[in-house]
């Protein structure tokens, strides 16, 4: 029998020093407790909901009767809604107006403000201001300047030259604007900082070798600026669309998707979805789109990764 | 005749110095430096409007009446000042209560971030434990998803905590945890630890320090650049948050700046609003004069493109 018995011993050693006691001797319960936080916190608040949401999207779910596997039905409820066209619409036209209207300025503004001699510091914070003031705040502000009537504050200033008054956030036609405008002001100033970094950049003997060819100030710009900056340029353009694709706040607090829906973003319709008043409670809806919707910025984001890496690597 | 702008500032070798895009034979052309001096000035005066403009008119609507305030919108100057505005924005909105609001959900936020970021980076850099590169695989794929993917699943999470059951809403935790799972943070921190040289390490456990004397006496200590930076990102987003305090905070007493702000425009009178608006914006702008240098230079720039 004792001799039997020793090669369990022997074994349940060897296994000892794999066994639990060991490997807390070993720093394993050190690593598990630095870990801790991570694992809790992703795993609650970032795993588990994106799992979630992927699951949720093929359920019929309103956290008041128990939720029911739907299949694609969620999927095709949204894509059957006219107000899912409606805000891929006037998604596409917020990003299509914050390209034309909010895209060139900071670019135009960095170019001319690189050159300056004298106030270089006053110039760059009095574009960056704009970015300090709170968002939600920034809004309030930009919708007492858009009030409605002739005494509105820019109504008052077309009147001055004989035009308006302009119904700004109450005519279908002009709200998608003055949204886009209220943004680009609150937004303009980061991008500004960032040219004027990159235009740091561009090494200055190519201007000295582009003037011994007799290049104009507008050649210079056209073949030494410009591509020098292209790859900032680039990255500025997907992270400006990006943002505008999920854009909420200003629709939401400026026009609340109105007015007939001419404001109603992706966002805002998720939001509805999910939470408002009329339509409230479709959570598999709101998954569905959202998932809609990240599927396609999934794409930007992917890009925008691979050229930030590569990017980071070159220099 | 004067001499152009570069000679002027002195500079040991005006040719040396940091030229852009404009040449010196283009400084000494009389005519272009007077074509460029009016752009730089009307950019000057665009930005004065543009961006400092908005923020005066705010500033003189806060002690301005209502009447005034509609009746003559950009009068320079107003016709009666009305400085109780200032006091009432305390005495009956208790603008102080939102605003303590907001550096609590500020603070805790902070505190959970950097808990997350420091002890996850130094793990998943220094202590490495056996499935640590699929971890942070799993990290680094929460970088892909946007943000709006997670807004139902976890405002559903928040409502009901998985296995314990607890409900977060109504509570300032509910904006405190899911802001400790920032994965920027994460990679930002552990990118920094892994630069650190492993020698300091090997001689800290040599004197027979352990994995927490490691990562108190001598990683911390270390990462307080980076740590700074982070901490920047972590208050100026949660100060800028809106969508999310609002969905999880619904009492008023509980609610931020941001979130109460909109809610106050329909209920108080105009330019008791307005001074509101005004005491909102102060605080973030003394403190952007305070480190304007900072947001001005690099840190602007991640910032900026964290996005």
């Amino acid at each position: 029998m004792s001799v039997r018995a020793e090669p369990a011993v022997a074994a349940s050693g060897v296994r000892k020093r794999r066994g639990p006691l060991t490997w807390v001797s070993r720093d394993g319960l050190s690593k598990l407790v630095f870990l801790l936080p991570l694992l809790l916190i992703f795993g609650t608040f970032s795993w588990f909901p994106i799992l979630r949401s992927f699951v949720m999207a093929v359920q019929h779910t309103n956290l008041v009767s128990p939720a029911t596997f739907v299949g694609l039905d969620n999927f095709a409820t949204v894509l059957a809604d006219p107000l899912f066209g409606t805000s891929v619409a006037n998604t596409a036209y917020f990003a299509l107006l914050a390209l034309i209207i909010g895209y060139p300025i900071p670019l135009v503004l960095a170019v001319i403000m690189s050159e300056t001699r004298r106030f270089k510091g006053l110039y760059s914070a009095l574009a960056y201001l704009p970015v300090v003031v709170p968002p939600v705040v920034a809004v309030l502000l930009w919708k007492v300047f858009y009030k409605g009537g002739s005494n509105g504050a820019f109504n008052s200033i077309l009147g001055a030259v004989g035009l308006g008054p302009i119904q700004w956030l109450g005519d279908a036609a002009m709200a998608m604007p003055a949204v886009v405008v209220e943004a680009t002001w609150a937004a303009f100033g980061g991008t500004v900082i960032i040219y004027l970094a990159a235009l740091l950049s561009v090494p200055p003997e190519l201007y000295d070798a582009a003037e011994v060819d007799g290049a104009s100030i507008w050649q210079k710009i056209r073949y030494v600026t410009l591509p020098h900056l292209r790859g900032i340029l680039f990255i500025t353009l997907i992270l400006q669309l990006i943002a505008t694709a999920q854009v909420f706040t200003e629709p939401f607090l400026l026009t609340s998707g109105g007015p007939a829906n001419a404001t109603t973003t992706v966002l805002l319709l998720i939001y509805q979805y999910a939470f408002g008043s009329s339509l409230g409670g479709h959570f598999g809806e709101a998954a569905a789109l959202s998932l809609i919707l990240a599927a396609f910025l999934g794409v930007f984001t992917a890009v925008y990764f691979w050229l930030t890496r590569s990017w980071s690597t070159e220099s | 005749m004067k001499l152009p702008l570069p000679f002027r500032r002195g500079r040991k070798t005006p040719q040396a110095a940091q030229r852009g895009l404009v040449s010196l034979a283009d400084w000494r052309n009389r005519r272009f430096r007077w074509t460029l001096s009016t752009v730089h000035t009307l950019t000057l005066v665009a930005l004065l409007i543009i961006g400092l403009g908005p923020i005066l008119w705010l500033a003189k609507a806060a002690v301005t009446p209502t009447q005034d305030t509609l009746r003559q919108p950009l009068a320079l100057w107003p016709n009666g000042f009305d400085l109780s505005l200032l006091t009432r924005a305390f005495t009956q909105i208790h603008i102080e209560r939102y605003f303590m609001n907001t550096i609590w959900i500020a603070a805790g936020s902070w505190i959970c971030q950097i808990t997350v970021a420091t002890t996850a980076g130094y793990a998943l850099s220094v202590l490495r434990p056996r499935g640590g590169r699929f971890l942070y695989g799993l990290v680094l794929a929460t970088l892909f998803v946007p943000a709006i993917v997670l807004l139902v699943p976890l405002y559903l999470t928040v409502l009901s905590m998985p296995i314990v059951n607890i409900k977060l809403v109504d509570t300032f935790w509910a904006v405190w945890l899911p802001a400790g799972a920032s994965a920027f943070n994460v990679v930002l921190i552990k990118r920094f630890f892994d630069n650190l040289p492993r020698e300091i390490f090997e001689a800290a456990q040599v004197d027979g320090a352990g994995p927490f004397r490691l990562f108190w006496s001598i990683v911390l200590p270390l990462s307080r650049p980076i740590v700074g930076v982070v901490s920047v990102f972590a208050v100026i987003a949660t100060w800028k948050d809106y969508l999310w305090p609002m969905l999880v905070l619904p009492t008023p007493a509980n609610q931020p700046l941001s979130v109460r702000l909109p809610t106050l425009e329909r209920g108080i009178q105009l330019d008791l609003f307005l001074a509101s608006l005004a005491i909102s914006t102060l605080f973030p702008i003394v403190l952007f004069l305070i480190f304007q240098r900072m947001f001005l230079s690099g840190g602007g720039i991640s910032g900026a493109i964290k996005g």
